[in-house]
């Protein structure tokens, strides 16, 4: 059976906005992924522990209130250290364009800000997730 | 790299234990060399079953009685199934969000499981799941089932001791005396117990267990604990059960008994899963099952026959005769 691709869905911070975050993870399930959902408030190291142990093919960080310049390139960070370097991360929420370029220096692979369509999220990940 | 694999999990290492999960899941033959190693390093853990209705409680529950077991030091490994969508084949697990306590403690291991569409409120791979926890070293395992209604009793095939969730408003005394899931109970837990009828499921649970102890000599009956999960009550007396019930296994011998069962169940399953694979594909390959397909809606064939004519061929075919050979030989 060819595998499927898990995704961790998660809010890092304090930020308690999550209609986003659960209707992606839901988008990105019914588009055949498995989607683990950690909820609200999330640290870095929680978030990074749920992608180790879940084998994570993808991580989905969603913020919303302007914390992404702090917390994403902090996942990366841990990420990079646990070795879990083959995970594609991808950030969305109410991100300015002005941090685009920031974000993905810092090793984002992709930053979808609002009114991305949520097909193009979904094909992002099919072409760029890795082979297990 | 399996067998590399094999290694860093009796290490303790989660990323590579993470891994050897997704190719269990995935049914992906680099597994198996990986698992042929770990096999003789299992049974050495102890694992709990959490099951009851969607919504019950038991995501909470485990959480809650994760955090009790970690205070007595043993390490835990959970496994929280939630269902595939019959549609998509995805999947939203969703256990995680009551877990969060537990997410940045270095000697818990979660691991959430889509159904992919396997009854019996499990995930397949989840006994194999279970053995790589426990290669990984952890001294009690949780496996939290996909919410179930009254017949998804597959936990029983994994569990040493299985605590039934319930919680007050889904129905009335008949509802407790029927079979199925009332009966793989060692523990029973009713959750919510600040909700109003938590009492009188309370009565009608006890009611069904003295009337089991009337109906069958029983030498363990299951007691009934009261928990309030959100709030942290119950929790330290739900253990105590479990352990009770464990104490009781292993005094009488039962510990042996049912995991022996169980052994001789999995063996069997796994010989009859890797028969049928092995078989299909080859009907499949050759084009018969087409056109064996063709002549039964043509009723010009009837499947009882097929049945019979196609495992009589297979023991018989060549292949088959000459492993027995070489069996009978060596």
């Amino acid at each position: 059976m060819a595998g499927k691709i898990k995704m961790i869905m998660a809010k890092p911070g304090l930020d308690g906005h999550d209609r986003g975050a659960k209707l992606l993870a839901r988008v990105c399930a019914e588009a055949g992924m498995e989607v683990v959902y950690t909820g609200l408030r999330q640290t870095p190291e929680m978030i990074v522990a749920a992608a180790e142990q879940e084998d994570a093919d993808v991580v989905g960080l969603s913020s919303l209130s302007g914390v992404h310049n702090y917390f994403f390139p902090k996942v990366v960070e841990l990420m990079k250290q646990k070795g879990l370097n083959d995970v594609l991360l991808v950030g969305g929420g109410i991100i300015p364009e002005e941090d685009y370029d920031f974000l993905k220096k810092s090793g984002m692979n992709a930053i979808f800000g609002p009114g991305t369509p949520t097909t193009e999220i979904v094909d992002f990940i099919r072409t760029n997730v890795r082979k297990r | 790299m399996s067998v590399e694999y094999a290694a860093q999990i009796l290490e303790g290492s989660h990323r590579a234990a993470a891994r050897l999960i997704s190719w269990l899941e995935d049914e992906d033959e680099r597994a198996y060399e990986c698992m042929r190693q770990l096999y003789p390093h299992t049974g050495r853990a102890y694992v709990i079953g959490i099951t009851g209705s969607p919504g019950a409680g038991k995501s909470t529950l485990t959480n809650g009685l994760a955090r009790v077991i970690r205070q007595s030091g043993l390490r835990v490994g959970i496994v929280a199934v939630d269902p595939s969508s019959p549609f998509t084949g995805g999947a939203l697990l969703g256990d995680r969000v009551r877990m969060n306590d537990l997410a940045d403690d270095p000697d818990i291991f979660i691991r959430s499981m889509a159904t992919r569409g396997f009854l019996g409120g499990m995930a397949k791979a989840a006994a194999d799941v279970v053995k790589v926890l426990d290669a990984l070293g952890k001294d009690v395992i949780l496996i939290e089932t996909v919410g179930v209604g009254q017949d998804e009793v597959d936990i029983v095939d994994v569990a040493d001791t299985t605590c039934v969730v319930l919680v007050p408003g889904l129905g009335d005394a008949i509802q407790s005396m029927k079979a199925g899931i009332m009966e793989i109970a060692d523990v029973f837990v009713i959750n919510k117990a600040d909700h109003a009828g938590a009492d009188m499921l309370n009565a009608e649970v006890c009611a069904r267990i003295e009337m089991d102890a009337h109906l069958r000599k029983r030498e363990w009956s299951a007691p009934v604990n009261k928990t309030v999960a959100v709030e942290s009550v119950g929790l330290d007396e739900m253990w105590l059960s479990i352990e009770s019930h464990r104490k009781y296994l292993l005094e009488s011998g039962k510990f042996y008994d049912n995991r022996r069962e169980r052994t001789s169940r999995e063996a069997l399953r796994m010989i009859h899963g890797e028969l049928f694979r092995v078989v299909r594909e080859q009907l499949e390959q050759s084009g018969r099952l087409d056109a064996a397909v063709e002549k039964l809606m043509a009723k010009k064939l009837d499947p009882y026959t097929l049945m019979r004519d196609t495992v009589t061929e297979w023991l018989s075919s060549s292949q088959c005769k000459r492993r027995h050979d070489e069996d009978t030989q060596s």
